[in-house]
């Protein structure tokens, strides 16, 4: 007998559609150039041959590769800065609120390794921090995709654009891409006496749609979560039987419960945030799984979470 | 207009008195005064009618504190009215204790926490490069004690083996470093392939000789010496 349970995290390519999605772009538009240091540099050889002015490696040298990028935006030029989590928000966080924003210059910023996604490096590879991060300035789009097909329209809208925007990419995800680019989509949704909303970001989603199987909730999606969708969000809420709203992040846990509060303000509303605890530091390597288990963000450990929300 | 007279190198003063009350000032806004007022009188490719050119020189203040020389030198070269000096600080004034480059006509960047000016110059370099623009000029100005933050240091080392022609950085060395740069300032980006030229940061001709010094497949640093911050 064969127990067929469908996988609720599945591996993804983020990183392999983002070098082949900015690599045609540096090739189709003259105002297109990436920085690096040195993380990922050895994926780009070709086409920075081809444009050794607009691929740029500085080296180990993080706040540089932001002033950089700040340098690039100030002369036209529409910069893409990669590199892992921690080193291209948390180390230069100075140079992206004074060197993007307050110079009122764009960037796309965008990274690899999500929260957790290389436990057995540890905590110094760890940035789930990063979107919490971001929320402290202002003029940020923040981009979440749950799978690799979503990337490269994401990526592609953000460099048609001027504005400071963060792609924060995963190696894990879900098994099915999602429509991107139009707010929070209902997935699975719920009777009109529902116990109310969860809104899955990312690649939080199959986790969410296997933890919710057989209880009465909207299941909605959100790869875009800055600007929140707040309208969205009320809209699908108004639609449930109740507005008990639970959000689920791949990142710091209630990182989006403000915005939550804001888009609800109009009714009374309860909320519950799963994510990655901010109680304390997990001194654990292991793997990805074990670190979903750690932190309640397995299947297991939302369906518990939607039991004791949703039945209160 | 009465501002229009007031462009002289003599008539600094009677600005930076507009914004100080009196003609005395703080050392580390004066340290700048006269590497600013040679710069912009007779170095930088800058007007305020061309300040959207793209083949203008760029001028950064770095040390974005201590603005009142930059201001008054604005005034002077007509990029700011000079009335507008005179409310400077309150909360409809253009012009506070750092400069704001969203606020001020011909301000390149907005500047005030230290070591963040040489990194955007880099990248202004590389993005004048990549448009095919190798004319303009990239002039940053440092102060000795901000060479402290690290930040400069991965800069410094990248100008260098990136051959900057077109950098220019100017530190205005009144030996207020804590904790000093032993064997001098100059040394430090000499040794990452800089040309190096240090001189009285009062004598308006050694400044200009300095700053128009041939340093072909270089990046220069001027290391402008003043007296010591009391």
């Amino acid at each position: 007998m064969t127990l067929t349970v469908p996988p609720t995290v599945t591996s993804q390519e983020m990183r392999e559609v983002f070098i082949t999605t900015v690599t045609e772009a540096l090739d189709a538009d003259p105002r297109v150039a990436l920085v690096l240091a040195d993380i990922s540099a050895d994926r780009f050889t070709a086409v920075a041959a081809r444009h050794p002015d607009r691929v740029i490696n500085v080296g180990i040298r993080e706040q540089l590769m932001i002033g950089v990028a700040g340098g690039l935006a100030l002369t036209g030029l529409r910069p893409v800065v990669h590199t892992y989590t921690p080193f291209l928000l948390e180390r230069p966080f100075e140079q992206v609120k004074l060197d993007l924003g307050h110079q009122d210059v764009g960037a796309v910023l965008v990274s690899i390794g999500g929260s957790y996604d290389a436990p057995e490096a540890g905590r110094t590879h760890m940035a789930p921090g990063d979107v919490a991060l971001l929320d402290t300035l202002p003029g940020w789009t923040v981009h979440v995709p749950g799978h690799q097909d979503e990337v490269p329209d994401l990526l592609r809208s953000a460099l048609a654009s001027d504005e400071r925007v963060y792609l924060r990419l995963s190696s894990r995800g879900n098994a099915a891409a999602r429509p991107v680019g139009q707010g929070m989509v209902v997935v699975r949704a719920g009777s009109a006496r529902s116990l109310g909303v969860v809104v899955a970001v990312g690649p939080m989603l199959d986790r969410v749609l296997a933890a919710t199987e057989g209880v009465d909730v909207t299941v909605a999606y959100l790869a875009t979560v800055r600007p929140f969708d707040r309208a969205g969000l009320n809209r699908i809420v108004a639609a449930a039987g109740r507005a008990d709203v639970m959000v689920v992040e791949p990142y710091l846990a209630g990182t989006s419960a403000p915005e939550v509060a804001v888009a609800l303000e109009d009714r009374r509303h309860r909320q519950r945030s799963l994510g990655v605890s901010r109680e304390t530091e997990v001194r654990a390597y292991g793997t990805t799984a074990d670190h979903d288990r750690l932190h309640g963000l397995d299947v297991p450990g939302i369906a518990a979470a939607v039991r004791s929300f949703f039945a209160a | 207009m009465a501002t229009t007279t007031l462009s002289r190198y003599a008539d600094l003063p009677a600005l930076i008195g507009l914004m100080s009350g009196d003609e005395k000032h703080q050392a580390a806004a004066t340290s700048t005064l006269d590497v600013l007022w040679v710069l912009y009188d007779r170095v930088l490719n800058v007007a305020p009618d061309r300040i959207d050119d793209p083949d203008r020189d760029r001028f950064l203040l770095s040390k974005g504190h201590g603005p009142i020389c930059y201001y008054a030198v604005l005034a002077a070269k007509g990029f700011l009215n000079a009335r507008t000096l005179r409310h400077w600080n309150r909360v409809d004034s253009p012009l506070g204790q750092h400069p704001d480059r969203t606020l001020i006509p011909g301000v390149e960047i907005g500047s005030g926490s230290l070591g963040h000016g040489l990194g955007l110059a880099l990248g202004t370099v590389l993005g004048l490069r990549a448009q095919g623009r190798t004319t303009p000029r990239v002039v940053v100005l440092l102060g000795d004690a901000e060479l402290d933050e690290g930040s400069n240091h991965e800069a410094i080392a990248v100008a260098g083996r990136l051959g900057m022609t077109e950098l220019t950085a100017v530190v205005i060395d009144n030996r207020s470093a804590s904790l000093g740069w032993p064997g001098g300032i100059a040394d430090r980006f000499a040794r990452e392939g800089w040309a190096t030229r240090t001189v009285n940061g009062r004598d308006h001709a050694a400044l200009y000789e300095a700053f128009t010094a041939p340093h072909t497949g270089h990046p220069l640093a001027v290391v402008a010496r003043v007296a010591p911050k009391e």
